[in-house]
């Protein structure tokens, strides 16, 4: 299969990206790693006049420490990530649910702000963004903007970022003192969750202090599962109160059904893994 | 088009190429290099697979632009010049690691990428680490072996200091570089 012709721009700089998407119209479209848009490319699903290729913009790759925060670049692959000692020691969820993407050769092209700017449901790190309160740095021709997780995953496939506009970077908060788990159920033959869940947890003694839970491929966006949270919050770190509050895991969902997975199936894994990424991360 | 410079199993390649060719269909019909397969053409299969700059990549889901400056090692160029192969290709071999074959190339190439970064991989960090490449016909005993046998060869081998391996080649067409122009 061959993709449609294209018009094929490769810019050294963001400003110099945003000015050729501008130039390029609508039908313009930002290339990063390609894993997820060449396939698209290839079966015509995507059919741009013009592929902005972002591969040349050294300032978007790499993980800066910027104090209570990791700020990574959207450029930055799956496999740099895996290999950062900031991301290990500040943000080991991003590592956990970062080793799961895809396959070896995907993680060594695919990249961080790419898989997140694609906002497919089943991707592992949109929830992951959403359990840490991560921001999105955004570039486009009025200048610079920030938004927040809850913000950034629209529909599905559909990010906060316009066609004019750049992912440049993703601030992610530093957790001190939380215990993180990403757990993931998908077939063996391909690295799709059919239900992902992001937990971190911040225990004070015998108490959780605090909760943050999010699920993947429960719905078109990310859902961060508030129910589960308020269950967690205040109570003691017991088996039953993580069980309990696994049962809330469906709560706000909208899980589809296709080949691999009914919704009925979906909330059920939902709950079960809900269950062991609050234990894995609370350390129970 | 798209100008792009490429070093492919040590040879430098400077060709013209409309942005949409993939680099597997450039490395096959432009340079030669069929070694280099199109299996499910669906970031799938990884049939494909090849070394960019050392690491493995599905060579159906890179454009070829996206691969300028860059260094590729294919299957084609992993035995020795004198036809010697590669430990990884000698234990397949001796393993039976394959049927049809049509798998081969890119899970060679994935195992030696595998193996650059872990020499001494567990069974299960071998199935894990060989996960984007499929294979209908073996149900992957003998693949697994064959990596951990070509691992055990290649930690006894005394590491040597590699010279570098690039060449340039003269084109038949006049060309102000000394390369190939294509």
């Amino acid at each position: 299969m061959i993709p449609a012709q294209f018009e094929y721009s490769r810019p050294a700089g963001v400003q110099e990206a945003v000015r050729a998407l501008a130039e390029g119209g609508e039908d313009a479209k930002v290339l990063a790693g390609g894993q997820s848009l060449i396939p698209m490319l290839r079966m015509r699903l995507a059919v741009p006049s013009l592929v902005v290729d972002l591969g040349g913009v050294v300032e978007m790759r790499g993980v800066r420490d910027d104090g209570d925060a990791l700020v990574i670049g959207a450029m930055t692959t799956h496999d740099q990530v895996l290999r950062d000692p900031l991301v290990h020691e500040h943000a080991p969820l991003v590592v956990q649910a970062t080793s799961t993407v895809a396959d070896r050769q995907v993680r060594h092209m695919g990249t961080f702000g790419g898989s997140l700017a694609h906002a497919d449901a089943a991707g592992d790190l949109p929830s992951v963004a959403v359990a840490l309160d991560a921001t999105f740095d955004i570039e486009g021709p009025g200048g610079r903007r920030t938004v927040p997780a809850g913000e950034f995953f629209v529909d599905y496939l559909t990010s906060a970022v316009s066609p004019d506009e750049v992912l440049v970077s993703v601030r992610v908060p530093k957790l001190t003192g939380w215990g993180t788990h990403y757990e993931k159920f998908n077939r063996v033959a391909q690295a799709w969750a059919l239900v992902g869940v992001a937990a971190a947890v911040r225990r004070s003694g015998q108490t959780i202090e605090d909760a943050r839970v999010a699920l993947t491929s429960m719905g078109p966006t990310p859902v961060r599962a508030r129910g589960v949270e308020e269950a967690l919050i205040g109570a003691p770190a017991t088996a039953e109160v993580v069980n309990a509050a696994a049962d809330r895991a469906g709560e706000g969902t909208e899980p589809s059904s296709d080949v691999s997975a009914s919704g009925e199936y979906r909330l059920h894994l939902a709950r079960v893994l809900t269950g062991r990424a609050v234990a894995a991360a609370g350390g129970l | 088009m798209s100008r792009i410079n490429l070093t492919v199993d040590g040879v430098r390649y400077d060709d013209d190429v409309d942005p949409r060719t993939l680099l597997v269909h450039h490395l096959r019909e432009r340079l030669g290099k069929v070694g280099t397969v199109v299996g499910c053409d669906t970031t799938n299969c990884g049939a494909c697979t090849v070394l960019m700059d050392g690491q493995g990549v599905k060579s159906c889901t890179v454009l070829a632009a996206q691969a300028d400056g860059r260094t590729i090692d294919t299957i084609e160029g992993l035995a020795g010049e004198d036809g010697t192969l590669h430990p990884v290709q000698q234990a397949f071999h001796e393993r039976h690691a394959l049927q049809c074959g049509y798998c081969t190339p890119g899970m060679i190439m994935a195992a030696v990428d595998l193996l650059s970064e872990n020499p001494d991989p567990t069974e299960d960090e071998v199935r894990e680490g060989l996960e984007g490449n499929l294979c209908r016909c073996t149900g992957y005993q003998n693949i697994v072996g064959a990596v951990r046998d070509a691992a055990a060869t290649m930690r006894a081998e005394v590491p040597a200091p590699r010279e570098s391996t690039t060449e340039t080649v003269e084109g038949t067409a006049p060309t102000t570089t000394g390369e190939v122009a294509r």
